[in-house]
């Protein structure tokens, strides 16, 4: 607790951080560059200069750095200071002398931390009337566009992207009044979390590259409050809208899951809402062709299909929302409903979901991951499967800094300071995974190793933490001492923590990892466990306790059926064979808003809604359930669109003109329905929420051109769409931010505050700058940790046994394993060329050399592939990256028999 | 008028850049010096000027390798340093001191003398390739400014009479 006094006035904090988050906390605005609350103070750029006091009698004062300086008791400072205001406009014009006035074109204005600062100093005039220096820029790659003139040289983009992301491409040059920051050479930004670089850059040199064609400026896009897609971590994000297309997304902050950073696969894998080849109209195959319908007569031909007798089979989607299934379950009735996962997958995702909510370990977020001070990766490549957590744990492995900082007396939010304190030391990340990973860098030891290898070690170091789980019989003396080391560090550590998932498609690998954080537990009760699933809504569909996908074909595939399906491509989970034989005799009605394989087979085919177009709820693999909002209308900009989500076509089939009104209806009859869902209402307001009577607005208030948006179609403007489900509303107006009243933090559609345009505006969303929401952070955990220890998992696997034929280990890529981001452009160019990894001895046994072609039979389908000889493979393993061209639907720990040859 | 420079194809395919035996030899040494390849940085990319007067854009990566730092740490380094050429640069190198002691002594008649004789500018190197002339801060010998440095000689205080002998001692 400590007493400052600002300006005359006096305030109660906590003390302990410096001046300048303090101020910020309270309210207090004070311009700065170089400082970011994710990255702490490096005191470059000399913006926040502030007068600081001896005490009340001091009148002279001296000029100090706000983010240099700890907040104590008895602080004295003026932010007003007439020196101090001279000071800070006086580093703006500074700044100004190399930086080109080309706002007007340049793709951060209006949401450009500059221009914010620039204004809030007063700078108004350039004086400067000289030559600039001017740089050459870079190509770096489809995600980021490169505009160095710009730079003011805060550092903020190598202290991200370097010390925060770990990245080793972008590098600092030069020096003195010409210091360039780009890659060595030009080309692709390599870091997963390169797009950040266009929040955390204070100016327009690195902006959205896939934003740039379909610019908007950030005042005239609509927004909403989003959840992201493409994992099981449940990002928040802004997705910004003109004319029908998503533009942009950005980060939505989220103190718990993704503070201030998104992956670049959520960022920029928005293209499948935009794509031309999307279903958007109600479509029916007439003698092998399709044609659009109009509605009442398509629902009319699937209701005849539904009551021709046959047996009815929905099939759900772990990409599709709680509402969504639930309306599926309900028009086929529980009996007929299947969760859409294939049986290993519901398996495992089953199996996570009992973790956490039959044993003690807590579930671990981004946030609580940051603390970690020793932690075990076991199987899980979290870069490829759940981005954000190998952020996360970057941040714990850098963690180390912050406990040395404490032993030195060093206020470890002094970035260089403990950078230096630190030097290269870590606290302890033990990286056991089948292949190599991107976060190898900061392993204190990898082991590399097949699925039920890494469960013995697993089992191994339960064992060594509490003698009653299960010993792990003959174990190598290797790995026995491995697990021993590790089993030290983490009974070492505070809050040891481990990271597991379904990636490897192994349950006796997340028993094992579930083995540690129980064995932990007695003796740590900070001891977290973090899980990853395959999908955005995995541990959703869990919940439903449906059958599996491949129950479900079976089904269809001995008798003919009526299938529906939503929002899931069959031929991405399963082997063509098996969806062909289901779909032979069977009808197809598929809702979705890709144009999938499978739904080019339907009889009927009904346009949904992507998460841009549409209202839902998603579960992340926490178990929180969050709420993502319509982004925008399409029909408004074309009204022979037809998209609705899929819960809205459900209700109309099943209940015609007597359908549910609204969002709340379905999920409150859905909570009702399944006790499991208790709860997920909760999760944001209802559409009745007001605030002094008013909706709040996804539009920012200085939105333009609403009244000239439609002139090409129409010249009358029509009534903007209304929206039944939610409190939010299509348009500027209504409560925007600019009344200084809080909106819940679940409706926050854009980060705006008045002066803070730059997503740096969030600051003024959190109670303390950097920490929560105020009114909390967003979600409902729908699964709780259980007060006691089950007992432990006990079935030890048997160790890998080469014998001829090949393991298979999934390898999950970051750009291409995932099925919605695939589908946007962008992101297309970042996935690589397919391939199957083999290890160096089984490519020598076999005879194949690297790049050549072999040809691999698995599950009764046979394909060819580049070979990849990899010598961090272990024997006995076929590596096949999921989701790539070529590399048909997988199942793990599936036999495959490779030869040579194509 | 002006001609196309001609594009050889043998120039198209020549190999990237390959250290010498010699060059990896002190490179390695350099870094049995330091517990942190970071830190013979400097040492590696002068290993490699020594022996080719300068540092060649496709030398970094070779030598960010060679040390296990990231290319772009090491350009950064390269490019931080004055004295790491990263343009070919003349037989001899002049460095003129242009900080404050020598500036009140005359430097800059120094410089202008230089200009003269060598018929070029600050950055620039002589048509024969026989010298470069480059501005430096404070060599260390303030007392006898105006200082110049040519190669490791120092050179104080100089005038500008002096200028012609002086050069003569540097083909
Ligand atoms: S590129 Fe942007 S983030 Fe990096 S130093 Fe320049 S202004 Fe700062
Ligand atoms: S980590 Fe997952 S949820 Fe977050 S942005 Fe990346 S893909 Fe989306
Ligand atoms: S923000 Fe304080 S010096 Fe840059
Ligand atoms: S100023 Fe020239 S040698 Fe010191």
């Amino acid at each position: 607790m400590a007493i400052i006094h600002v300006d005359g006035k006096q305030y109660e904090v906590k003390g302990g951080e410096n001046l300048l988050q303090t101020c910020l906390s309270l309210g207090l605005d004070i311009p700065y560059f170089c400082w970011h609350p994710a990255l702490d103070s490096v005191g470059a750029c000399r913006q926040c200069a502030v007068k600081q006091y001896k005490d009340g009698d001091d009148k002279q004062g001296r000029i100090v750095m706000s983010c240099m300086t700890p907040t104590t008791d008895n602080t004295w400072i003026s932010i007003d200071d007439e020196e101090s205001k001279e000071f800070r406009e006086t580093i703006i014009s500074f700044l100004m002398t190399n930086h080109p006035h080309d706002c007007p074109v340049c793709e951060e204005g209006g949401h450009c931390h500059l221009q914010d600062m620039t204004v809030m100093t007063g700078h108004h005039n350039r004086e400067y009337r000289f030559t600039k220096r001017t740089h050459r820029n870079q190509e770096l790659g489809p995600f980021i566009a490169h505009e160095m003139n710009r730079c003011i040289s805060c550092y903020r983009c190598v202290r991200f992207y370097n010390d925060y992301a770990g990245g080793t491409d972008l590098g600092v040059y030069g020096s003195a009044a010409n210091v360039y920051f780009g890659r060595e050479k030009d080309g692709t930004l390599e870091s997963e979390f390169s797009g950040n670089l266009t929040e955390v850059c204070p100016t327009g040199v690195f902006t959205d590259k896939t934003h740039s064609e379909r610019y908007t400026r950030k005042w005239d896009m609509q927004f909403s409050p989003s959840i992201c897609a493409s994992c099981s971590v449940g990002c928040n994000i802004s997705p910004g809208e003109r004319y029908g297309e998503v533009r942009r997304i950005e980060n939505r902050y989220h103190g718990e899951l993704n503070g201030y950073f998104l992956c670049d696969r959520g960022r920029f894998g928005y293209g499948h809402v935009n794509r031309k080849d999307r279903p958007r109209q109600l479509l029916v195959s007439k003698d092998g062709r399709r044609e659009a319908m109009d509605a009442g007569d398509t629902l009319d031909f699937i209701r005849q299909q539904l009551q021709a007798g046959k047996p009815v089979l929905g099939i759900g989607s772990p990409r599709a929302s709680i509402e969504s299934n639930y309306a599926l379950r309900e028009l086929v009735g529980t009996a007929h409903f299947s969760n859409g996962q294939t049986a290993l997958d519901a398996a495992l995702t089953r199996l996570c979901l009992d973790v956490l909510r039959q044993g003690p370990a807590k579930c671990a977020t981004p946030s609580s991951i940051e603390d970690a001070d020793a932690v075990l990766v076991l199987g899980e490549d979290v870069l490829a499967t759940a981005p954000r957590i190998a952020l996360a744990l970057r941040q714990a492995a850098k963690g180390k800094a912050d406990t040395m900082c404490a032993e030195k007396k060093v206020p470890d939010w002094q970035a260089a300071s403990a950078k230096d304190i630190a030097q290269r030391l870590l606290n302890p990340v033990f990286v056991a995974t089948p292949a190599a990973t991107r976060f190898d860098d900061i392993a204190a030891a990898t082991h590399r190793a097949a699925a039920p290898d890494l469960a013995r070690l697993g089992y191994a170091i339960a064992h060594a933490l509490d003698a009653s789980s299960p010993a792990v019989e003959g174990l190598d003396t290797k790995t026995a001492e491995l697990a021993q080391r590790i089993a030290a560090a983490l009974k070492a550590a505070k809050r040891p923590l481990v990271i597991s998932g379904t990636g490897c498609g192994d349950a006796a690998v997340i028993q094992a990892a579930a083995n540690i954080a129980w064995a932990l537990q007695a003796s740590h009760p900070a001891a977290e466990i973090c899980l990853a699933v395959p999908e955005s809504n995995s541990i959703g569909l869990a919940l439903f306790e449906a059958v599996d996908l491949e129950a479900a074909l079976a089904r269809a595939a001995a008798q003919p059926s009526v299938l529906v399906v939503v929002e899931n491509d069959l031929y991405a989970r399963l082997p063509a064979a098996q969806v062909d034989a289901a779909l032979a005799r069977s009808t197809l009605i598929v809702l979705d808003h890709q144009d999938t394989r499978t739904a080019q087979r339907a009889q009927a085919l009904l346009p949904a809604a992507s998460f841009a177009e549409g209202d839902g709820t998603l579960i992340n693999y926490e178990g929180r359930a969050q709420r993502y909002f319509q982004n925008f209308d399409p029909a408004y900009y074309d009204r022979s669109v037809a998209v609705a989500e899929s819960w809205r076509w459900l209700d109309r089939l099943q209940n015609g003109d007597a359908a549910r009104e609204n969002l709340d209806e379905v999920l409150a009859q859905a909570e009702a329905a399944l006790p499991a869902l208790k709860g997920i209402a909760a999760a944001a307001p209802n559409a009745s929420f007001r605030i002094k009577g008013m909706k709040i607005a996804r539009a920012p208030q200085r939105q333009s051109g609403r009244t000239a948006a439609r002139a090409n179609i129409f010249v009358h403007e029509p009534r903007s769409t209304q929206d039944a489900d939610s409190a939010l509303a299509f348009s500027m107006e209504g409560v925007n931010g600019a009344s200084g009243v809080d909106r819940p933090p679940e409706l926050l559609p854009f980060a705006w505050a008045p002066g803070w345009n730059s997503p740096q505006a969030w600051n003024k969303f959190q109670a303390e700058v950097g920490g929560a929401l105020r009114g909390g952070d967003p979600g409902v955990h729908l699964v709780k940790a259980a007060a006691s220890r089950p007992a432990y998992y006990s079935a030890v696997p048997a160790a890998l046994k080469p014998n001829g034929a090949l393991r298979v280990e999934p390898l999950y890529q970051h750009f291409g394993s995932e099925e919605l981001s695939s589908l946007a452009a962008p992101i297309q160019q970042r996935i690589p060329a397919s391939y199957a990894a083999l290890s160096v001895g089984d490519a020598a046994r076999l005879g194949v050399n690297h790049a050549e072609r072999i040809s691999i039979t698995l599950d009764g389908q046979t394909f060819s592939l580049p070979a990849r000889v990899r010598p961090d493979l272990p024997a006995g393993v076929l590596g096949l990256p999921v989701g790539l061209a070529g590399v048909p639907p997988l199942k793990a720990g599936s036999a495959a028999t490779v030869a040579k040859g194509a | 008028m002006s001609t196309d420079k001609v594009v050889k194809l043998a120039d198209l395919n020549k190999p990237s850049f390959v250290l010498s035996d010699e060059e990896r030899h002190e490179i390695e040494h350099a870094l049995t010096h330091y517990p942190d390849g970071r830190a013979a940085s400097i040492d590696a990319l002068k290993a490699v000027q020594k022996h080719r007067g300068w540092v060649p854009d496709d030398a970094i990566p070779v030598i960010a390798a060679a040390i296990g730092i990231s290319a772009a740490d090491l350009e950064g380094v390269a490019t931080f340093y004055s004295l790491i050429f990263r343009r070919p640069v003349g037989r001899h190198v002049i460095k003129v001191c242009d900080s404050i002691s020598c500036h009140l002594t005359g430097y800059d008649e120094l410089r202008d003398e230089l200009e003269k004789q060598l018929g070029i500018r600050y950055g620039q190197t002589t048509k024969d390739g026989r010298y470069t002339l480059l501005p430096i801060c404070c060599l260390g010998a303030c007392d006898r400014g105006a200082t110049m440095m040519i190669d490791d000689d120092l050179h104080g205080p100089v005038e500008p009479k002096d200028v012609a002998a002086i050069l003569g001692g540097y083909q």
